[in-house]
């Protein structure tokens, strides 16, 4: 293959441009504290040692830790159902599922919103936590979908023929096969289920009612002044992501070069 | 494939697929969630499209159920420009990032094929904006793009911008914040693409006395074509209604407004919800036309 350094430069340019906010986000972490965090004062560690100076801040992380937690916990077991069905059994109606599965990944977020807050405000629901707990597992569940479903494809049913010769019961094939056989597709879906929760801004705007969610928080003090402990939040959920999926990489990566050498 | 790039299986074992009830036990749950949180809203929008003031309860945001098809003719003679605008913005967001992304791609899935270790790290850097907050990045490219900012300094120490410009609030950096945005999403379906391509694919066409120009053409080009359209649809949908980007707050100023910003206005500042939501709906329409031709061109199999 003839080295192709021109797409190679262009490639590392617009890398560097998908990285340009990001690095400023987290160079704004430690600015020396002031009224606002526009201008450039000077390096200071102050924003991450007082990270819990300002209550709004934190309270708003914790929500959308929270409703991301239990967001991708009720998709992935909703999701990994469904994934499960779709490709060991047959049934009616199989493509009606995945229109509908495809649905909500092919709707505007702005009309998935509005439409659940006129769903709600037509119900009387109030709206608050919950709401926002229920709006973020149906965005999630597709996702989890393709993400488990190319898992369960790779699964060779073989496996489990043989736990079910050796006697294993039903629940047992599913404990210690399955499961720990799919958790590695389980596990990317629910890191993708809880990137897309913890940042969603649209939908959640019109299923929020009052409460602040970490992203509903920077667009409501962005017509002021973004306190400088939001990017120290938002850069540690980063750098946290960022361990995890090399982690990941790392570890698919040690387990295909020990499938070589078995193979 | 649509939307399959996120997942990194590659490998598929041909399951014999069995009828049995155990199948509804594990659909039924999901299936159920999905149509009361996804198709009853959607119910619910056209019947709130269709209200009308409540004639007994003057208060703002109060509306009788009635069947007023006289709001979608309101909302189309009142916003149509502002729809309009967003298709347009939209269009040339995708067709920007298209461009951008498919060298990006090419290069992580075919020159770094080699280097596995550089081509993980790149994937990574491709994805790292999905896990640092989409609003924080926004404003950071307004700040870089303030008045006092970088980019205008040094444009026009060249001379390029006069003394008073502004980029701020213009049509340019609105789809320019479109373009960043939906960047990750182009590259990965084109990258799960051509990452599978057969390279003696490509060798076969040199040895037929092809240029490197239309082996690209008529090889590499119509075997990635499921990742352009994945990718397409991944950006062309989200960033239609996308309203942070074009928000006066954000990157955009009142003459930059998208229908999602007018959505917004008129659910949240002047409780108008029919008009909302007769907006959501022709939004959702106009869309799914080029999705459903999408889906008459590919097998609905092949959706996810």
């Amino acid at each position: 293959m003839r080295r192709n350094w021109g797409v190679g430069i262009y490639s590392v340019l617009i890398l560097a441009l998908l990285l340009i906010p990001i690095g400023y986000t987290i160079v704004f972490s430690f600015n020396i504290p002031a009224r606002t965090n526009v201008t450039w004062r000077g390096f200071s560690f102050d924003n991450w040692i007082n990270i819990f100076a300002d209550p709004r801040v934190v309270a708003a992380f914790v929500t959308s830790i929270g409703v991301g937690l239990l967001a991708t916990l009720a998709a992935a077991a909703l999701g990994t159902a469904i994934s499960i069905a779709l490709v060991r059994f047959r049934f009616r109606f199989r493509t009606a599922l995945t229109v509908l599965l495809f649905l909500p990944m092919a709707t505007p977020e702005v009309v998935i919103g509005s439409g659940l807050g006129s769903q709600f405000l037509n119900l009387g629901v109030d709206k608050g936590l919950g709401t926002i707990i229920v709006a973020h597992i149906m965005f999630c569940i597709s996702f989890v979908v393709i993400t488990v479903r190319a898992r369960v494809s790779s699964l060779d049913p073989a496996i489990e023929e043989a736990g079910r010769d050796l006697y294993a019961s039903p629940a047992q094939v599913w404990w210690r096969i399955t499961f720990p056989l799919l958790l590695p597709g389980i596990v990317a879906a629910a890191l993708l289920s809880f990137a897309l929760s913890f940042d969603d801004f649209i939908i959640t705007a019109f299923v929020r009612g009052t409460t602040e969610t970490f992203p509903t928080y920077i667009y409501t003090a962005a017509v002021r002044a973004i306190p400088a402990q939001a990017n120290v939040f938002a850069s540690v959920i980063f750098l946290l992501a960022i361990v995890l999926v090399v982690a990941q990489q790392l570890s698919a990566a040690a387990r295909r070069r020990q499938l070589a050498r078995e193979g | 494939m649509a939307f399959g790039a996120f997942s990194g299986e590659t490998v598929v074992i041909e399951q014999p697929r069995r009828r049995s009830r155990a199948a509804l036990w594990l659909l039924l749950p999901g299936v159920v969630y999905l149509a009361a949180t996804y198709l009853a809203p959607l119910v619910s929008l056209v019947v709130t499209s269709l209200k009308t003031p409540d004639l007994t309860n003057f208060d703002i945001g109060r509306y009788q159920y009635a069947f007023e098809i006289g709001n979608y003719g309101h909302v189309i003679a009142t916003y149509w420009p502002i729809i309009l605008r967003s298709f347009g913005y939209s269009a040339l967001a995708t067709i920007f990032a298209l461009l951008i992304s498919y060298p990006l791609a090419y290069f992580i899935g075919v020159t770094l094929r080699t280097y596995p270790l550089w081509q993980a790290l790149a994937l990574i850097l491709v994805i790292a904006p999905f896990f640092m907050s989409f609003l924080l990045r926004t404003l950071a490219w307004k700040a870089i793009f303030a008045d006092e900012g970088p980019v205008i300094h040094f444009l026009q120490s060249l001379n390029i911008l006069p003394a008073n410009a502004h980029l701020n609030g213009t049509p340019f950096m609105v789809i320019f914040g479109l373009t960043y945005n939906f960047i990750p999403f182009m590259a990965l379906p084109i990258y799960t693409s051509l990452e599978r391509l057969d390279l003696r694919l490509l060798e076969a066409g040199s040895d037929l006395y092809a240029n490197p120009g239309s082996t690209f053409l008529r090889v590499t080009v119509p075997l990635s074509l499921p990742g352009v359209v994945s990718g397409t649809l991944l950006t062309f949908i989200p960033a239609t209604g996308d309203y942070v980007n074009a928000s006066p707050q954000f990157l955009g100023s009142t003459q930059t407004a998208m229908v999602g910003n007018v959505i917004s206005d008129t659910y949240f500042n002047l409780q108008d919800y029919p008009s909302a939501a007769a907006l959501s709906i022709i939004l959702m329409v106009l869309i799914l036309i080029p999705v459903a031709i999408y889906l008459s061109v590919t097998k609905t199999e092949d959706l996810l």
